[in-house]
């Protein structure tokens, strides 16, 4: 073998920065994020599955068709009427921020800009 | 069609996956076996192709030059073009590596009626190959959001980044839009231009149309077909695997498990592809030598180790025969003694 004194460091170097996800969890797998649900509130807007995997769509079109289209509409549900809208809906039953939204949005490293306009609840 | 083989290659590795999955168990399979199968093959591949490389010798010094050598003193050396030493050599490689400054020479020929041959500069090719590689980069930087508990700060501050456009939610990230142009672009040079197409081979489309599928399903996954796609359930299953406790808690879409399969098909392939341009591109003796030939002696390493034999020693050793057959000799046969 021909420079091994350049090659083996290199190749070593290359296994080390690419398995870097072994060393920096140190065999550590840590928990799945456990959002706290609301106690009193049987039903979302949506059912669990959709809500989960479609509610940033959601609010994204509830921003696009209240702010921008002025279309305050509201929606029953239940036999009562709701608003779209973040804090007045969501946050009504979802009232933490810190113990529901960021829950799973920091394990994830998702960071919606939600925050940028509105006023998180003081916790 | 040097095309078709490869599509139905990367279709039926998608269908595989999507089919595969569906059959009870083999999730596992899917999302653990085939994952650690696919990385074993990446690193032991990727180290047996470099040694391999390494083991070859190099019979002579061909650094690929195309400025002036050094030279007299009034003489201008081109220190990048050609290099003489150590530093100027690595200067040379890195602008390489990290900036493609071979391709940013490329030239087109083309043929007019006289017959009149022009050259002309031609940057597509490095502009579309540099966007695709860095994008790749950035989107590989981008996944380890899934792979790091907690997530570094270089991570997210990558996706933040990217998704700085604030476009939709989930938010658009610019380097998937970079990387579709990217492979698209490589992918139709090999179709519109008569040159590469005819050098074209199947291991050319094969590597492009399988990025081309891990984009798609990646794309598909985040914005369109969401349902079943639990990011929480990805990502300990993404974390379990690199701390070599893998862990499936929740049903997640087939579309995940194809994307997946075809990452692993990339990582295995890669080592046995020309996609080792990327181990390659160290290794490559026309770039990473000096042009010092007429400072330095290079010794070809296979050369067989061969004794000085002098015309006196060869004399000596034939001197009876050259006598017997009459050819001149420097020094006379000993003077016979008398029995």
């Amino acid at each position: 073998m021909y420079d091994s004194g350049k090659i083996i460091p290199g190749l070593i170097i290359f296994v080390l920065f690419i398995t870097i996800p072994i060393w920096y969890n140190h065999g550590d797998a840590g928990d799945a994020p456990k959002p706290e649900l609301p106690k009193d509130a049987k039903n979302c807007v949506l059912p669990v599955e959709d809500i989960r995997a479609n509610h940033m769509q959601l609010l994204n079109t509830w921003r696009d068709e209240v702010l921008r289209d002025g279309e305050r509409g509201s929606f029953e549900l239940d036999g009562k009427q709701y608003q779209k809208s973040l804090m007045l809906t969501c946050m009504e039953c979802h009232t933490s921020k810190k113990k529901f939204c960021d829950t799973c949005h920091d394990y994830a490293s998702v960071k919606p800009y939600c925050w940028d306009c509105h006023i998180a609840p003081v916790e | 069609m040097k095309y078709a083989f490869p599509l139905a290659a990367v279709v039926a590795l998608v269908l595989i996956a999507l089919i595969g999955v569906q059959i009870p168990g083999m999730q596992y399979f899917f999302g653990v076996v085939i994952p650690y199968l696919a990385m074993a093959l990446f690193l032991g591949g990727f180290c047996y192709r470099i040694i391999s490389w390494a083991k070859s010798p190099v019979p002579f010094k061909i650094p690929t030059t195309c400025g002036q050598g050094y030279s007299l003193p009034w003489i201008k050396q081109d220190k990048l073009e050609a290099p003489v030493n150590t530093s100027q050599v690595v200067a040379r490689m890195f602008l390489e590596i990290f900036l493609f400054r071979s391709l940013w020479r490329n030239t087109k020929a083309t043929v007019y009626d006289g017959p009149k041959l022009t050259y002309e500069s031609s940057k597509w090719l490095w502009l579309f190959g540099i966007l695709f590689h860095y994008s790749f980069l950035l989107v590989v930087i981008r996944h380890m959001r899934l792979f790091l508990d907690p997530v570094p700060f270089l991570v997210s501050f990558v996706e933040v980044g990217d998704s700085l456009l604030q476009i939709g939610a989930p938010t658009m990230y610019m380097t998937d839009v970079t990387l579709v142009l990217g492979l698209l672009f490589l992918f139709g040079r090999r179709l519109v231009n008569p040159h590469v197409r005819y050098i074209s081979l199947a291991n050319d489309y094969f590597p492009l149309f399988l990025i081309f599928g891990v984009a798609t399903t990646g794309i598909l996954m985040r914005f369109y077909l969401r349902s079943d796609v639990d990011i929480n359930a990805i990502k300990q299953l993404a974390v379990g695997l690199v701390t070599l406790h893998p862990t499936i808690t929740a049903e997640i879409s087939a579309l995940f498990y194809a994307h997946l399969f075809l990452v692993c098909a990339l990582l295995a392939y890669f080592p046995f592809s020309k996609l080792m341009h990327m181990g390659g591109v160290f290794m490559s003796p026309t770039r990473n030598m000096a042009n010092d030939t007429r400072m330095k002696r290079h010794v070809n390493p296979w050369n067989p180790t061969i004794k000085p034999h002098s015309y006196a020693g060869y004399e000596d050793e034939f001197r009876a025969d050259m006598v017997e057959q009459g050819i001149p000799v420097e020094k006379e046969l000993p003077p016979k003694t008398d029995e």
